[in-house]
């Protein structure tokens, strides 16, 4: 996703003089397009994401759309008292790109894991908190969301290639996809994890469960006409994240249920434990938490049976 | 010029009305800003965006910036009695949805951030415009602040000044006995800084090396100023209890009338 991000920033930098790109130096192989076509609107701060932060919210009060590029927990934890008290605050459009979703960096280690980023990022008042299913979302949700006056947060997984094909490389700010129509079970999810909820549903539908499956993209502000409608269609929802379950995509669709009085049975399916021993890839990573397409469908199915 | 006793009278006065404390860093910087607003920053109207920008980094001392804005006439004496009321907009820290505030700080380490944005703005849309920032020393003691510094000189933010309000203590004790400073000049040079060394509250000094500063070209400045924590008040200097206690009515009257001396 980050190729198509940066490529689409390119076009809109190209149009708009007010972009910035600043880096904790990081990005390569990712950054050049803009480096080598904007070297003036382009710094690497060096490894100093606090101010990072600082600069950007200094930038934008200027009148500049600074973005800000690190990977999750550096662009997202280490300086998230500095975007709190910075953009948020001062209602300022520093843009925040988070790359590694979930396991992406898997053997580089809890410290280059994004699982919380999105949490704590969507708790803040008046920030866009974007999370792109693949790249071609996540090209979409740049052009839908460059311009507006608030700060944004974008978590962009790393991989380039797969596509949801019936997402089409929609986005919508407020709204929610549904890219597999079911009747059996709702299954939310966010993220790249997309494509295991999509695998997990053939497996379902082998044995005779049809599945509804449907991306939340923009997670803030949260889509929730649209939550509300596909869980009043349901007797049974799984959502599906690579987040702490506390925080993230299945508290927001818990906090719907609730807030709403709707009556159905919620499984949050996300990161759960503190992880210690032996870690590995992605997908390693992934099953070792419970969220492969094997776990997601049965847990399903286990629901299913009650 | 503004006037460094109206400013320590009107702290006097306003931090007895509220009843609160930080009285002591506040009349730490009350010449500092007598000069910056008096004699060096350009600020025509608040709407300018051309115009100069202040941070005060060490927001506890927000009484002293509220005082300057009486004093300058952009806020009414009704407003500044509403400091530390409930639906205020004159709270401790300085708070941005003010106008005359640029930027809201109170966290350590982070004003100065936001002035290294504010300069290198300044600098890509080519406009002579300065960024000010007020910072404590205790405040040197945060790691996102030496990021900033670094920053600032590799990028050549001449346009950039800050003022360490050196007054020696912090918040539960001396400076030189929680993580000392020092050789702090050396510090910010060695940064690749500009470093002036003043009197903190000599504001013919102040004013006149705060002037020379080439804004233009070449590195960033700090000034790094001498300053007595209570300057003014004989029994607050260098006394930490005054970064927290509210006067009594004899101490507030004994403390008003060592300042209209």
């Amino acid at each position: 996703m980050r190729k198509s991000f940066v490529t689409a920033l390119v076009d809109i930098a190209q149009k708009d003089s007010r972009i910035v790109l600043l880096t904790g130096d990081l990005g390569f192989m990712v950054l050049e397009p803009f480096i080598e076509r904007f070297p003036e609107r382009f710094f690497n701060v060096g490894v100093s994401e606090q101010n990072m932060a600082g600069i950007a919210t200094g930038l934008a009060e200027a009148g500049f759309i600074p973005f800000m590029y690190s990977i999750a927990p550096f662009a997202a934890l280490r300086t998230y008292e500095f975007i709190r008290n910075g953009p948020i605050k001062h209602k300022l459009p520093v843009r925040v790109v988070g790359v590694g979703a979930g396991f992406d960096y898997g053997l580089n280690g809890l410290t280059h894991w994004g699982l919380e980023d999105i949490s704590v990022m969507r708790i803040q008042p008046g920030i866009t908190v974007i999370a792109p299913a693949d790249s071609a979302q996540a090209s979409s949700a740049l052009k839908a969301s460059w311009n507006l006056d608030c700060p944004v947060y974008y978590s962009l997984g790393k991989d380039e290639d797969s596509l949801v094909t019936a997402l089409n490389g929609k986005f919508e700010i407020g709204n929610m996809d549904t890219v597999r129509d079911g009747d059996d079970l709702l299954i939310i999810t966010m993220g790249g994890i997309v494509f295991e909820a999509i695998a997990a549903a053939d497996m379902l539908k082998a044995s005779g469960v049809s599945s509804q499956i449907a991306i939340v993209s923009c997670v803030n502000p949260p889509p929730t006409d649209d939550i509300v409608k596909a869980l009043k269609r349901h007797k049974i929802v799984l959502t599906v994240e690579v987040q702490y379950v506390n925080g993230g995509l299945g508290s927001l669709v818990s906090e719907t249920i609730a807030e709403f009085g709707l009556n159905l049975r919620l499984v949050r399916m996300g990161v759960r434990k503190h992880i210690e021993g032996p870690i590995g890839n992605q997908k390693f990573m992934q099953a070792l938490c419970g969220l492969s397409a094997e776990n997601i469908a049965q847990s399903a199915l286990n629901t299913l049976k009650g | 010029m503004l006037s460094s006793k109206k400013i320590r009278e009107l702290i006097i006065t306003q931090s007895k009305r509220a009843n609160v404390g930080h009285i002591g860093c506040a009349l730490s910087v009350a010449d500092i800003l007598a000069v910056l607003y008096g004699a060096i920053m350009r600020i025509d109207s608040f709407d300018d965006p051309f115009r100069d920008r202040f941070i005060l980094s060490k927001g506890h001392a927000a009484l002293a910036l509220y005082a300057v804005f009486y004093l300058k006439g952009w806020i009414s004496e009704e407003e500044l009695n509403t400091f530390y009321t409930n639906n205020t907009l004159l709270a401790v820290h300085p708070e941005s949805a003010h106008k005359c505030v640029d930027f809201s700080t109170g966290s350590l380490g982070q004003g100065i951030t936001f002035g290294v944005g504010a300069a290198l703005a300044a600098k890509m849309k080519k406009s002579a415009h300065r960024a000010y920032v007020l910072v404590s020393d205790g405040e040197c003691n945060e790691g996102a602040l030496w990021e900033a510094v670094m920053f600032a000189s590799h990028n050549k933010l001449s346009n950039l000044v800050v003022i360490v309000d050196l007054n020696g203590l912090q918040a539960l004790g001396h400076t030189k006995d929680i993580i000392s400073l020092e050789p702090l000049s050396e510090k910010w040079r060695s940064f690749g800084w500009n470093v002036i060394e003043v009197d903190g509250h000599d504001t013919v000094k102040l004013t006149d090396v705060i002037e020379k500063i080439d804004t233009t070209s070449g590195p960033p400045t700090v000034i790094i100023a001498n300053t007595v924590f209570g300057k003014g008040v004989s029994f607050m200097e260098n006394n930490l209890k005054w970064h927290y206690m509210p006067m009594t009515d004899e101490q507030f009257k004994a403390a008003l009338s060592e300042i209209k001396q």
